[in-house]
């Protein structure tokens, strides 16, 4: 169930829609493609109303989770079907999708049927199968989430790339917070059929507007405080603040805590705590670490810090970024 | 996963009860068809092909056999026009009603065949329902006669009788397609009726393979119909063979055609599968 949700898709832009499952995500999809049709609201595209239009008179077309590629056709009637059906003339219909399969890369299995290809193989084919008719936007529903780690990274960097070059808008819907950020333009995200925050990844990541978003994407501290005189008062810390009089909210990346330095400036908040868990990531090492008064932080090191010791951490007053409470929803 | 003595014990009751009331028949039918009769009504065991000779030289079972094949082609289609969007119905629109439509379909198998085709009878009779509503009304003067007793009343008693056995393999079929084809056909700007020829009516062809060889083969072996409503110029191959077992006592002959019609079927089945094996993709 969708509520109150109101997004506007520039042209060759790449949106993501990003959610949970049950946040809404494919239903707002499909009320874009017009399989499903929402009980109230209007969609547009450019000077025209789509909401009232069938789903084939759309120029939208879409990419299945599952492909949905027909059983009965090989890759070239597959991806021949919206131009045969549009009656498009023959010499034409030859040329476009021998570009579709040379673009996706699949010109060596256009005699065969989606059944002989593999997974892989048959997303690109789905991909080829909506780009051959130019829709102005693209919709694809979790299109990776079938395939294995590794193709999946693949696959997110060839998307984007393919999109940059048809500059068509694609709208894509992933659950996969990482799979967002890298491929995105911009971010929705969605949670409970609302949308709690639409901007850049970069923004988003930065300037996360509810605690739900800090904690969706990446991770975070979310620190709980009362804003009194322009100072605010979270636990044992205090620091510098503009907002105004009252509880407040902030979110605090792992990143921005660093081990505490001497030459470090007067506005930098510290606090001590002893490491009580140690992950190690590659090149950072996520540390958990107990603070007075029950505060646990999680702070990204380079490493070298070793469970058990008591150190000293700081951040600057401005990293801790003010966000909206996320109320509890259904 | 089972033991030998349990899976002996298992399949060996089945595996006698078929041998010894389908297989030791079908023996005897053979020896039979190869046998001979006396003018004084004597079956007599010489081994020769005199049955098979007759079959192919009297144009009298020609003739009967092609009719009862053009009946059953007759019926066939109809009962697949009727039977082809009735499944569509049920399988794409019938939504909640779904589950009650599909036992309306099922239930008239329950009622005896023998009722359904006197019912036919008082309907279609020179007293019956149809004649003396269409006098009533005036569109007729006198009773239609060709209504009942002809290969009319048969072919619409079979179809209306073998419908079912069309819908129920069709329907399966297209609850088999996955509703996402159906999406995707409509979202890259198929209309509804393109997406049925395109996408629908290719993938449903096994169901309509397997219904249109039920109807088929269902009717064309039937002799209750005929002998009910058929009248002289509705006898079928069937009705041949039963009075060559009853009282024109020539089993030999009745043998020979039921070995034909055998091999007939034998071989449509065989046809069916083929088809059905080349058009499903999963």
């Amino acid at each position: 169930m969708l509520k109150n949700v109101s997004l506007e898709i520039a042209e060759g832009e790449f949106l993501t829609i990003l959610g949970e499952s049950g946040s809404g995500k494919t239903t707002l999809l499909r009320i874009i493609a017009g399989f499903e049709t929402a009980t109230s609201g209007e969609l547009w595209m450019e000077s025209e109303r789509l909401d009232h239009q069938p789903p084939y008179r759309r120029r939208v077309n879409t990419v299945f989770q599952s492909y949905a590629l027909f059983p009965h056709l090989t890759v070239e009637e597959n991806v021949a079907y919206g131009l045969r059906v549009a009656k498009r003339p023959a010499a034409e219909i030859e040329q476009r999708v021998a570009e579709a399969l040379d673009k996706v890369k699949m010109t060596a299995y256009a005699k065969s049927k989606p059944s002989k290809i593999s997974g892989g193989q048959q997303q690109r084919v789905a991909l080829a199968r909506a780009l051959v008719n130019r829709p102005r936007l693209l919709l694809l529903d979790e299109p990776l989430s079938a395939l294995d780690a590794n193709l999946r990274r693949q696959m997110q960097v060839e998307l984007k790339s393919l999109q940059r070059e048809v500059g068509i808008a694609f709208v894509f819907v992933t659950h996969d917070q990482e799979e967002a950020m890298v491929m995105s333009d911009r971010i929705a995200l969605l949670r409970s059929g609302e949308l709690e925050q639409i901007a850049t990844p970069r923004e988003i990541y930065n300037r996360p507007a509810t605690a739900y978003v800090a904690q969706f994407i990446g991770h975070t501290n979310l620190l709980k405080g009362e804003v009194r005189g322009g100072v605010v008062n979270s636990g044992s810390l205090t620091w510098q603040t503009t907002l105004p009089d009252g509880p407040a909210l902030f979110s605090l990346r792992p990143e921005q805590l660093r081990l505490a330095q001497n030459d470090a400036p007067r506005t930098a908040v510290r606090v001590r705590g002893k490491v009580v868990h140690q992950a190690f990531h590659g090149a950072t090492e996520l540390i958990r670490v107990a603070c007075a008064d029950g505060l646990v932080l999680i702070a990204r090191t380079a490493g070298g810090v070793e469970p058990g010791s008591v150190i000293e951490l700081e951040f600057s007053a401005s990293d801790a970024i003010p966000v909206r409470e996320s109320a509890e929803r259904m | 996963m089972f033991s030998r003595t349990y899976k002996t014990v298992v399949t060996l009751p089945p595996l006698l009860w078929v041998s010894l009331f389908l297989l030791v028949p079908y023996l005897l039918m053979f020896c039979y068809s190869f046998w001979s009769i006396t003018p004084a009504q004597t079956i007599v065991h010489s081994w020769n092909f005199d049955n098979y000779k007759e079959l192919l030289q009297k144009t009298v079972y020609w003739q009967t056999l092609l009719r009862s094949m053009w009946i059953a082609a007759r019926v066939m289609l109809f009962s697949l026009l009727l039977g082809y969007p009735l499944a569509c119905f049920l399988s794409f629109y019938a939504g909640k009603q779904k589950d009650l439509l599909y036992q309306l379909v099922i239930i008239p198998l329950w009622v005896s065949y023998l009722v359904r085709a006197y019912a036919w009878k008082t309907i279609l009779g020179s007293d019956g329902v149809l004649n003396t509503l269409l006098q009533y009304v005036h569109l007729t003067k006198h009773p239609l006669e060709f209504l009942l007793y002809s290969p009319f009343a048969v072919v619409l008693t079979l179809t209306h009788i073998y419908t079912p056995f069309t819908i129920l393999p069709i329907y399966a079929a297209l609850e088999h397609i996955p509703r996402n084809l159906v999406e995707a056909s409509n979202d890259l700007g198929a209309t509804p009726a393109q997406t049925f020829w395109k996408v629908i009516l290719p993938l449903s062809i096994p169901g309509v393979v397997a219904g249109a060889t039920f109807a088929f083969v269902l009717s064309l072996g039937d002799f209750l119909a005929p002998l009910l409503l058929g009248g002289p110029s509705g006898i079928m191959i069937s009705n041949i063979v039963v009075s060559l077992f009853g009282a024109a006592y020539n089993w030999p002959l009745g043998a020979a055609i039921s070995l034909g019609m055998l091999l007939i079927v034998v071989s449509l089945l065989f046809l069916s599968e083929r088809l059905e094996k080349k058009w499903s993709f999963s």
